[in-house]
């Protein structure tokens, strides 16, 4: 059903050691909506994409699948809930000791029941959805930045995960691929239903394909604005909001913020 | 030709000190102290002002705006006002613009310089942090075999065949030569010592022993923690600083069952194994040794050598073949699996898994020998 709390994050404070990163994050991402996570460099946006997946205990609050907890449950249940996302990590992530074909293959091996022939068919699908047709036999060492990411991306939609987590999808990527890569995002929430979360500090593809966004700030180390990226730029009633949205370039003021 | 760069700081009745700055300012030439100016500013009866003149200053590079930064910083936590109209507007703007962005409140930290006595201590906290870590890691590998044995541990068949090919039949080669050489070099000093009393057949006695019950083991194990261990360590660590970990993790894939448990059975199962092939290339050199150097046949040596040979120091041996090679493969794969995110780390847990394995095989050595001895083996 659109429109209800597919994931929610609830009063989650995140920590490394003593050093705390945010706290009190309070938001939920709707059944499939584009929901991005922004905000300035080291302001924690990777940190609470972990949390999210499993990957770091929270030092306090939860998250929440379709109502379920996720922190308070058991650790074969946690596993249980992992399968139904898949991630895309920011170097893409991919096995390097596998050929893409193997990378893509290894969830379905693991998680689906198909034959041999069945494996591979899905495979090249997947890669040639992200147009890497052909490249089935090679090693992610012999590959761009960017078809690394791709094949990473084929690989975290190999079981056609309700979520999808990005992580900078963007990042070293030339803004052609970037573009496609937007598309290629709005395309599998249209067609699959799929629920995306993005972390991203790239405005474009943020008004691109962002439904909602969640901001994040390093100096206040909580979330400052919950809403439609578009309204906030316009709208919010917090300058360092509208400053990040505009590139700082709110209430007139040319240049970086801060000369005088 | 440079002018050397001077500085010259001198206060007038008004209470203003002013700063003339002069010569070339470059990095490479040499530059004038700070000190008497920041003396000036932080002593008893600070300037009203500090003001620059830099009428006679030529060519400048990132040497001035070095020393003005360190100048004004000195009088802003005095509390005197910087004037800056004199310097060149490209210094000034550089000035500007590091002073831009305010240094974040928690950002920096102490250079704190320790004691010996401090580092000691600090260092044998670390061993025990270590040594806590392994034994947490063994436990978390125990109950990872443990759901290997009931069939629902998630790993790949054919990682477990390529591990067994790496720490087994890649081997083969470096086991050989060291075993064969150590041999020799038993038989050598035997053949030396026993010929002596006319006892030179008992080198075979020797040299089977000391293979099987000793030498075959450790050596094959030092070996392995040079070879294998620090492979583990490296490959895992890689693994870790490519979030290839995070991706399995995250794919709700157990990654000690997917990736440390092939590995830890591959070298528990195939130390015993090169320990038992080592020992007989051991005593083949021996036997190469005492056929040239003493008058026995071939076929005299074996007999001796199977004579001198029980069951129990087989079975020793090999037991002490499996411990080393648990500890070898648990050392490799606990420091790659705690290895930190960068590059360096990673060569940094290579380093102390193969520290780490040596350490354990002469320590767990020395306490197994006292129990064979106590138990008669």
């Amino acid at each position: 059903m659109p429109g209800e709390a597919h994931i929610t994050v609830s009063h989650l404070t995140m920590a490394y050691g003593d050093f705390l990163i945010q706290r009190d994050l309070d938001f939920s991402v709707r059944r499939g909506e584009v929901f991005i996570v922004m905000g300035g460099s080291g302001c924690g946006k990777t940190t609470l994409l972990k949390h999210m997946t499993g990957l770091k205990e929270p030092v306090s609050g939860d998250v929440l699948y379709g109502g379920r907890s996720f922190w308070q449950a058991s650790e074969e249940e946690r596993e249980q809930a992992k399968r139904q996302f898949g991630v895309l990590f920011q170097g893409g992530a991919l096995w390097s000791s596998m050929t893409l074909a193997e990378n893509v293959a290894l969830p379905l091996r693991l998680y689906a029941k198909l034959g041999e022939a069945e494996i591979r068919d899905v495979t090249a699908y997947k890669l040639s959805l992200v147009g890497l047709a052909g490249f089935e036999q090679y090693y992610p060492a012999e590959l761009s930045g960017g078809m690394r990411k791709r094949a990473g991306l084929a690989r975290a939609m190999a079981l056609d995960p309700e979520i999808l987590y990005f992580d900078e999808p963007s990042s070293g990527l030339d803004p052609l691929s970037a573009r496609l890569l937007d598309e290629l995002i709005l395309e599998l929430r249209d067609s699959l239903g799929t629920t995306v979360v993005v972390v991203s500090h790239e405005l474009a593809s943020i008004f691109a394909i962002g439904d909602r966004a969640v901001f994040l700030d390093a100096e206040a180390k909580t979330q400052l604005a919950v809403g439609d990226p578009r309204q906030l730029r316009d709208s919010s009633p917090d300058p360092r909001v509208r400053n990040f949205l505009t590139r700082g370039g709110t209430d007139g003021q040319a240049g970086a913020a801060g000369v005088d | 030709m440079a002018q050397p760069a001077t500085l010259d700081p001198s206060r007038a009745d008004d209470g203003v000190l002013r700063v003339r700055l002069a010569g070339d300012w470059l990095l490479a030439n040499p530059l004038p102290t700070l000190e008497p100016v920041l003396d000036e500013i932080r002593g008893a009866t600070p300037p009203r002002r500090v003001e620059f003149e830099a009428a006679g200053l030529g060519r400048w590079d990132t040497a001035l705006p070095t020393a003005l930064v360190a100048i004004r910083r000195a009088a802003e936590a005095a509390g005197v006002p910087v004037s800056d109209q004199q310097v060149p507007p490209g210094a000034q703007r550089l000035l500007e613009l590091s002073f831009a962005v305010k240094e974040r409140a928690d950002a920096r930290r102490a250079l704190v310089h320790r004691t010996l006595a401090e580092q000691v201590g600090e260092a044998s906290l670390r061993i025990w942090a270590a040594l806590l870590d392994l034994v947490s890691f063994i436990g978390v590998c125990a109950q990872s075999l443990g759901r290997m044995a009931r069939g629902k541990a998630t790993y790949q068949r054919s990682d477990l065949l390529v591990a067994i090919q790496e720490a087994g039949a890649e081997s083969l080669p470096i086991v050989s030569l060291i075993s064969f050489l150590i041999g020799m070099i038993f038989a050598f000093v035997g053949v030396r010592q026993l010929e002596q009393f006319g006892a030179g057949i008992y080198v075979a006695d020797l040299v089977a022993v000391a293979m099987v019950r000793e030498m075959a083991p450790i050596m094959t194990a030092i070996i392995m923690a040079g070879r294998t261990g620090a492979a583990y360590a490296a490959g895992l660590g890689t693994m870790k600083v490519n979030e290839e970990i995070d991706a399995l993790s995250s794919m709700g894939v157990n990654p000690i069952d997917f990736l440390v448990l092939p590995r830890l059975v591959a070298l528990i199962v195939m130390l015993p194994l090169l320990a038992l092939y080592g020992s007989l290339l051991g005593i083949l050199g021996g036997a190469a040794v005492s056929l040239v150097m003493l008058d026995v046949s071939f076929v005299q040596y074996v007999a001796q050598t199977a004579d001198s040979m029980e069951l129990s120091s087989l079975l020793g041996g090999v037991f002490k073949a499996f411990v080393y090679g648990s500890l070898v493969a648990l050392a490799g794969c606990q420091q790659g699996m705690a290895c930190g995110d960068s590059a360096m780390a990673v060569g940094q847990a290579t380093t102390r898994a193969v520290v780490m394995g040596i350490v354990l095989i002469i320590v767990s050595a020395a306490i197994l020998t006292v129990i064979y001895i106590t138990l008669d083996i």
